[in-house]
């Protein structure tokens, strides 16, 4: 008998709790945020697709040098041309063309890591849209001289 | 005249109601799972309802193929008619009242029962399996949960001597029912939140077992019009709780009216709250419940107060 009671006022309780639980959540500022109004902080270590990168110490030279090793190193293919010229008083080439098939990349990061040059990076541009496959294809050395022009 | 000026504005406050009760429970469900819930039509997605209701209206009515045609025009027709007549003797202030009829809570007790025969009409006529079997759910936990909740009124019907509304509401000038009858208000909560079809009650229309029970085959105006009663149904249950255990229109300083709705949408919202909360039974137990706890219960708080009162 005192078993039974003893497991009813349990039942009951745990009722109780339920509501007080949601209860709290109520009273609670929620945790989303409003997307297109709102946008949440993007981690450091979020993965959009690949960008090139600057050189250390030297903002505004790419760092690319066109030595290919990305390019056979991905494992999809989607690396799909890396063109560089050697300028006047340098070293080494500097990328001029940097084509990614963005559609067939999952983000494994290959690229970023073989790279002796440290010249790749993932962005963080997290919504890519586009109406045909085309608009996938990114020149990556054109949307670096895009961010230098916009900074 | 009277009446006529009554009816239209009671039907002008179904409707209203039930569009702000779907916010309501949108906006409710969103903060209990901490969203935000509708926001952008209007000021806090107060409009989003109206479009909604826009939308409704401006879909095709369709009447599947196979459906007994009468039966399905007449189940979401006749499942507004005990609404509507239920609001007649509410009596929402002292003098807010469209009829006072001296067997009032008979009147909304005997039309509320027969929202189940409209759902059963539905779910027959849409000749569909999941509406057959949602309201035949639907019938057998009606009319197991019917009984406690007229059980649990005698109890107040007793202590106030009558069964008009208006009266029941005069008899609680000095303490409200609720803290003579504890018992009763809880067992009537439970069992109206049963007749409502709501979750932790809702098999009926239990959306992971039967699409949508008894209005699958319903779109348009006329699912509308089971989602208006179902919403009107919420109402219904609250006021009479309200009128019943919590004093109806009387409270101080504030006129009677605010009162009256204060304690309404509050017990609406405690039944929103219990939805948000709670995963629905199952059906064994939902019927145990009805038949083995709370019928046997109300008749012992039955027998104590008619014990209390004659001495």
């Amino acid at each position: 008998m005192t078993e039974s009671v003893k497991a009813f006022i349990r039942a009951v309780w745990s009722l109780l709790a339920g509501l007080g639980v949601t209860l709290g959540a109520f009273f609670q500022p929620p945790v989303t945020s409003r997307y297109p109004r709102e946008l949440i902080n993007i981690t450091a270590r979020f993965r959009g697709h690949t960008k090139l990168i600057a050189e250390k110490g030297n903002p505004g030279k790419i760092a690319c040098t066109a030595c290919l090793i990305c390019l056979k190193n991905c494992p999809s293919g989607s690396i799909e041309k890396v063109e560089g010229e050697k300028r006047e008083g340098e070293k080494r080439k500097t990328a001029t063309t940097y084509i990614l098939n963005f559609t067939t990349c999952s983000q494994c990061g290959i690229c970023v890591e073989v790279c002796p040059f440290d010249a790749l990076a993932f962005s963080a541009d997290f919504n890519p849209v586009g109406y045909r496959r085309e608009d996938f294809y990114y020149d990556l050395v054109r949307e670096f001289e895009k961010r230098e022009v916009l900074s | 005249m009277k009446t006529v000026v009554g009816l239209v504005a009671v039907l002008l406050f179904v409707v209203f109601n039930a569009l702000f009760l779907t916010w309501l429970e949108r906006k409710v469900a969103g903060r209990m799972q901490r969203r935000i819930g509708p926001q952008e039509v209007g000021p806090f997605g107060l409009l989003q309802p109206i479009a909604d209701a826009l939308k409704l209206l401006g879909k095709e009515i369709i009447t599947p193929g196979c459906v007994e045609k009468s039966l399905y025009w007449l189940a979401p027709t006749m499942i507004f008619i005990p609404v509507l007549i239920s609001f007649i003797v509410i009596p929402f202030d002292a003098t807010l009242q469209v009829r006072d009829i001296n067997a009032g809570i008979l009147v909304i007790l005997a039309f509320s029962s027969l929202s189940v025969l409209s759902i059963l009409i539905a779910g027959w006529g849409s000749n569909n399996k999941y509406a057959l079997i949602g309201s035949i759910r639907s019938v057998a936990q009606n009319v197991a949960y019917e009984i406690p909740l007229l059980l649990s009124l005698l109890p107040i019907v007793m202590m106030a001597n009558s069964l008009s509304l208006k009266e029941i509401v005069v008899a609680q000038k000095g303490l409200w029912f609720v803290f003579y009858q504890p018992v009763a208000f809880l067992v009537y909560f439970i069992a109206g939140v049963a007749e409502t079809n709501r979750t932790p009650f809702d098999l009926p229309e239990a959306e992971s077992e039967l699409v949508a029970g008894y209005h699958t085959e319903y779109s348009g105006m006329r699912f509308a019009l089971f989602f208006l009663a179902e919403y009107t149904n919420i109402f219904i249950v609250s006021a009479i709780a309200a009128t019943f255990f919590l004093g109806g229109y009387q409270g101080p300083v504030l006129p009677g009216i605010v009162w009256f709705f204060l304690k309404s949408y509050f017990l609406v919202f405690v039944i929103i709250w219990l939805r948000w909360t709670y995963p629905r039974v199952r059906f064994d137990q939902l019927l145990n419940f009805s038949w083995k706890v709370l019928i046997p219960l109300t008749f012992i708080n039955l027998l104590i107060t008619g014990g209390l009162l004659k001495l």
